[in-house]
């Protein structure tokens, strides 16, 4: 900046005595609301023993949980106590009731060899020893002795316990090495058995395989088209759960929908009597703004519990909650359009002598249509978010299977599989409300340029 | 002439005519859809709603009060609907907090906490992602796909992500609707930081201001009065979410209402929603009088 002298920063002073010369308490309000700021955050610190919390949590979960989303692992294990070592897979593994994947290979010599990232990362052992292989270097263990013994060095992607030998390969998986038996955890990106489970005569076939059985194939299962028995197969997908999962997504929807359009329906009327401008009777008017403050105070979450439990756990209980809560929100937004209306139109189609319902229908209508039309919209969009999480406190919808699958925190892939279906469903009805709302705010335009060029 | 008004007004009704008869039969067939899903049907359950009402009504009306500052109830078996005084957390020597306050407070500050965790990284947000005050459009458009994603992205996986992660409690409710905040309250924010008079900011930029002394002396002063309004706002919809969240895992006094609704405990219950709608009543109230002395009347014109 250019630099002033003495004169001209002195004179500037002088002009504007409001800017230079503030009273103290507006001088030192800001250092007193940070002061303020920061007490409350100290506060807060210690009302939420937060060192202490934060010491205690395993942020070294968050990357495995997160990974979890997008792929899946195969557990494969070796007894070595048994006569002769054969691989065992858990059950319900991704690979069906006969795996043979072509990742272990039996070797002539008796050995098995894992290839957990082809060669490079693999794992060879047979009952005496077991060689690791992994970051360029190989690591011989020998499995003779009452435990595993490493000969030469320990890498540092190596953790040697007291019987058990773990060598981790990142994101690929990890090699788990006793005496008795060797782990092999091997993760695949992607998502296991996504369209046919495991029990489906369709598993392990490419879609060119299926497609062509659909369409000229026998039929898999006598008296059902192939067709008929794909569909029901994807529906009922044992691990993915389409059906449910797509079901309960309806409801989430249909929850937000009926909720806001029956709160719109009620609120409509009663708007009309708690506008200041419009109700016959001011007693009226805080009586009915002070049961819209209630409605929307009692909260979405009271209603959603009570409602559970007049109803059982449902979509109806999620709606009435929603309905119950719009009616407050939309009867208070409702009555402040009306009260923010111009009176001319009104005064005109009084003029001619109508009635105080044809009043409302010409004089009224026509201005706050799109406006309530508009807000409804907007209700409905972030009631479609919000219908999620009551969902999950038993009032119906996909919240409640959100929560199920997220707590036993094995089933993080379904978990981002719902959150994808939600991400798009908030997308889609973002831009179907936004769409529309553009539409009337348009039409809310082009009234008040008329409006504006007649003066 | 007359002809073609009449025309286009009976394309016009028939329009509107169609439009809500189509809204009325999506409307129906969502009530069958939502009737049929449910565990009990509308029209069974509808009579027995006021016996659902029954367990509400406590015995003795002044339990309400009882539970509400944990005084000892005359009713105390030993059961948990009546262990009023169980859960008072004492202070020091004889005074106590009573135990539905001490929940009430943990979700009025949770709400607050992300909140300010909202205010805090929404307001740099807002201004990379405003069209006219933007440093490069490319971080612009980042920018605002990630506010669009954490506005989207539901509370609830957030919540139980953390929950697994800091343990079930506080934190992990701070967390999600503090993100959640960072989404919605940067929206809010670059739409007002789009509409600001442009006239503060060249002049700074004549004297070879940089982009953060533009930010700071030409159009925070402008808009800050706005992000308040739409902060306060936003205190009322997290007071609301965090009890929410609450209820599902989240601590504080949602997790409780939950318990006590599903248990039948009539006057812990009337106790807890008295509270809980005489708080959100006091915020909405104080936050509403706030926002009139910040910014008059616009700020309920279209606020939400």
């Amino acid at each position: 900046m250019a630099t002033m002298t003495a004169e001209e920063i002195l004179s500037i002073e002088e002009r504007y005595p409001q800017v230079f010369r503030r009273p103290p308490y507006k001088r030192f309000a800001p250092l007193f609301l940070s002061v303020g700021i920061l007490t409350y955050l100290v506060y807060v610190l210690w009302f939420f023993s937060l060192p202490q919390v934060l010491r205690e949590s395993h942020w070294e979960r968050l990357p495995l949980f997160l990974t979890q989303w997008i792929s899946y692992d195969l557990q494969p294990e070796f007894r070595l106590d048994q006569p002769e070592i054969t691989p065992k897979y858990p059950r319900f593994s991704a690979l069906g009731e006969n795996p043979n994947p072509d990742w272990v290979i039996k070797n002539p010599d008796g050995t098995f060899t894992v290839l957990i990232d082809g060669p490079a990362k693999s794992v060879t052992f047979d009952k005496a020893r077991a060689t690791i292989v992994a970051n360029g270097q190989t690591v011989p263990v020998s499995l003779t002795s009452d435990k595993p013994v490493i000969s030469g060095p320990v890498p540092d992607w190596i953790t040697a316990h007291d019987d058990e030998v773990v060598a981790k390969m990142g994101f690929v998986g990890e090699v788990r090495v006793t005496v008795d038996r060797v782990k092999v955890r091997k993760r695949f990106l992607g998502w296991a058995n996504f369209v046919f489970d495991t029990r489906s005569p369709f598993f392990g076939k490419s879609a060119g395989e299926v497609i062509s059985l659909i369409v000229s194939g026998p039929e898999l299962k006598p008296g059902t088209s192939n067709l008929a028995l794909a569909g029901d197969n994807i529906w009922n997908n044992a691990q993915w759960q389409h059906g449910d999962v797509w079901t309960k997504l309806l409801q989430t929807i249909v929850m937000a929908f009926l909720g806001t359009l029956l709160g719109g329906i009620v609120a409509f009327p009663l708007a009309f009597f708690a506008a200041r401008n419009i109700t016959p009777s001011g007693v009226l008017s805080q009586v009915l703004k002070r049961f819209f403050d209630f409605m929307r105070s009692v909260d979405m979450l009271i209603w959603a519990l009570f409602f559970t439990r007049a109803f059982g756990p449902g979509p109806l209980a999620g709606s009435a909650a929603i309905f119950f809560t719009e009616i407050g929100t939309l009867g208070k937004t409702y009555s402040e359009a009306l009260e923010n209306i111009d009176d001319k139109p009104r005064e005109g189609v009084l003029s001619t002598g109508a009635n105080g319902l044809l009043v409302q229908r010409y004089g009224v209508m026509p201005e706050v249509i799109p406006v309530f039309i508009s807000q409804t919209l907007y209700q409905w969009e972030s009631n479609t978010r919000g219908a999620t999480i009551i969902g999950a406190v038993g009032a119906g919808g996909i919240g409640l299977k959100l929560w199920e699958a997220m707590r036993t925190n094995s089933n993080w892939a379904n978990v981002f599989y719902m959150v994808l279906l939600i991400l798009l469903v908030v997308f889609i009805f973002d831009n179907i409300s936004n769409f529309l709302r553009r539409r009337l705010s348009r039409t809310i335009h082009d009234y008040n340029r008329i409006q504006a060029e007649q003066g | 002439m007359a002809d073609a008004w009449r025309r286009q007004t009976s394309l016009r009704r028939f329009y509107t005519v169609l439009g809500v008869g189509l809204l009325l039969a999506a409307m129906f067939a969502s009530m069958w859809f939502a009737d049929e899903a449910n565990a009990g049907h509308f029209f069974d359950r509808l009579p027995h709603i006021l016996d659902f009402l029954g367990w509400l009504v406590p015995k003795d009306w002044n339990d309400v009060w009882r539970a509400l500052f944990d005084i000892a109830s005359p009713h105390d078996t030993g059961t948990q609907e009546y262990n009023f005084p169980l859960g008072r957390i004492y202070v020091w020597a004889g005074f106590y907090i009573p135990e539905y306050f001490e929940l009430m407070l943990t979700t009025v500050n949770v709400a607050l906490v992300s909140t300010f965790i909202g205010f805090i990284f929404a307001v740099p947000f807002s201004f990379m992602a405003a069209r006219n005050l933007t440093p490069h459009p490319a971080l612009r458009l980042v920018v605002k796909r990630f506010m669009e994603l954490q506005r989207a992205f539901p509370e609830i996986v957030i919540a139980g992500l953390f929950a697994a992660i800091v343990s079930i409690g506080p934190i992990a409710a701070i967390i999600a609707i503090g993100l959640h905040s960072i989404g919605a309250l940067g929206k809010l924010f670059y739409e007002i930081n789009e509409n600001i008079d442009m006239r503060a900011e060249e002049g700074l930029r004549a004297v070879g201001a940089n982009w953060f002394e533009r930010v700071r002396f030409a159009d925070l002063p402008q808009v800050l009065p706005n992000f308040m309004s739409y902060t306060l706002l936003r205190v009322e919809i997290n007071v609301r979410a965090s009890t929410i969240i609450g209820a599902v895992g989240g601590g504080g006094i949602g997790e409780e209402l939950k318990l006590s609704i599903s248990r039948g405990f009539g006057a812990k219950t009337l106790a807890l929603v008295l509270l809980l709608f005489t708080t959100i009543f006091i915020i909405d109230q104080f936050s509403a009088w706030l926002r009139r002395k910040l910014v008059g009347e616009q700020a309920f014109m279209m606020a939400a």
